[in-house]
């Protein structure tokens, strides 16, 4: 067992885990951050994205270990004082959600995309999602919702 | 979904890593990026006892030009190839390619180095590194080395890397002035590796007659190729549309396409034509605008 310690939402936080423990486990089962959903867990669905470093990854891709010492951002740490993110208000205003499976690491995806500062194309929305698997929306109103974060994209 | 157990080891420097391979060998891997290497541990095809992870070495990351070519770090990012200024200008077909691996999160973490060294027979840096004749910066105990990509990939999923040797960067040696490159992927669904790709470099002179050419194809056997017969064919002729036909049907003809879930190897065949053809109008139109 290693002990892992790293910043997650901005928060310093620890906990013992062997070196194949994944990092999504990790997040649920010992740091009890359960927005990160388990899909796949083979990388093909991109439920479980998070921002690794400024970057969105599929924590299924990821040991636990090999994070010692980073940050961490994860779907809990988008909303502040109890107010949603913009991205959150404008899936919720687009109707981006049905079985919201999905929707943490559309997320995190939408969130390493816009994280940039750039007004995105509609291609680079739909390629920066293109890891991100929905099973019910057909991609429509997540891509619009997408577009209507980055114009308040803070 | 829990890979075998193992012991993770996070050396400081080459030389660290270095003896670190050395001293466990066989039962050790090298960890980078981990996109190929995680999933199959997932799988346990591959059951490391130790991991060393060579990602957080300092000076392994960096993209620069140095005497003619385009020196690049083994960790330096997929992410960072597809975006880097230097490579969109000078080897533009490298960026097309960085941008074709995977999905965004994949791109994000996964390496040059990492996706070199697994050498999926279909992986998208082999046809780009045979085409513009990369080598490969190697480092073990003895010394470091540097291996042509005609002699790096020696079958699926296999490299003339020896167990105790790191690859440590990658050059790639810049195109003629003038010469234009495309990388055409065939996919089944975004973000899978190809059916069949092709990479071409090519120039031409005023009169249309090819001045240089360089090709690297996946897709027509257990590893990418470097298709001499067909560059023999294109170098110093006008390449119309009944030259590129012909270069479709020679590697084609040549090719023994592996049967999978992807195709059947009489579609592969056909989709490794296709690709070509389509590289090769598409190159031939962009270095006729650089005239």
């Amino acid at each position: 067992m290693a002990n892992i310690s790293l910043t997650v939402n901005g928060e310093t936080r620890s906990g013992e885990a062997e070196s194949r423990t994944l990092l999504v486990h990790f997040l649920r089962d010992t740091l009890r951050l359960t927005g990160t959903h388990v899909g796949c867990v083979v990388g093909r669905c991109g439920a479980c994205t998070v921002m690794w470093n400024g970057a969105p990854v599929k924590s299924c891709m990821v040991f636990a270990v090999q994070t010692d010492g980073d940050e961490v951002v994860t779907v809990e740490g988008l909303a502040r004082d109890k107010r949603l993110h913009p991205l959150q208000e404008a899936f919720w205003k687009k109707d981006a959600v049905e079985c919201g499976y999905c929707t943490p690491g559309m997320l995190m995806s939408a969130y390493g995309l816009l994280s940039n500062g750039k007004t995105p194309t509609e291609a680079e929305i739909k390629k920066a999602i293109s890891g991100n698997l929905c099973r019910c929306t057909g991609y429509g109103n997540i891509v619009a919702a997408i577009r209507e974060a980055a114009g308040n994209f803070k | 979904m829990y890979p075998a157990a193992f012991e993770y080891l996070r050396p400081r420097s080459i030389r660290e890593a270095v003896e670190l391979l050395l001293r466990h060998g066989e039962d050790a891997k090298l960890l980078a990026g981990g996109q190929s290497l995680v999933p199959m541990m997932k799988l346990r095809v591959a059951r490391p006892k130790y991991l060393i992870d060579i990602h957080r070495i300092a000076g392994l990351n960096y993209v620069r030009e140095e005497h003619g070519a385009i020196c690049i770090g083994a960790t330096t990012r997929h992410v960072q190839i597809e975006q880097s200024p230097l490579i969109r200008d000078k080897m533009s077909m490298l960026a097309q390619a960085a941008g074709e691996i995977g999905d965004a999160q994949v791109r994000n973490r996964g390496t040059i180095g990492g996706g070199l060294a697994e050498a999926d027979p279909v992986g998208d840096y082999g046809p780009v590194a045979l085409a513009l004749d990369a080598r490969m910066k190697c480092v073990r105990p003895s010394g470091v080395r540097e291996i042509p990509a005609s002699d790096f990939f020696t079958f699926a999923y296999t490299t003339a890397l020896e167990p105790d040797e790191i690859l440590m960067e990658i050059i790639f040696p810049l195109p003629p002035r003038g010469s234009a490159g495309v990388y055409h992927k065939l996919e089944k669904v975004a973000g899978d590796f190809a059916i069949a790709a092709a990479a071409v470099q090519l120039a031409v002179g005023r009169d249309g007659v090819c001045t240089s050419i360089a090709i690297g194809v996946s897709g027509g056997g257990p590893m990418p190729q470097k298709p001499a017969a067909v560059e023999n064919l294109l170098r110093g002729k006008k390449i119309d549309r009944e030259l590129t036909e012909e270069a479709g049907r020679l590697i084609q003809d040549d090719a023994e396409p592996i049967e999978d879930l992807r195709g059947s190897a009489a579609y592969k065949r056909k989709a490794l034509s296709a690709v070509l053809r389509r590289a090769l109008t598409e190159s031939l139109r962009l270095t006729t605008n650089n005239l």
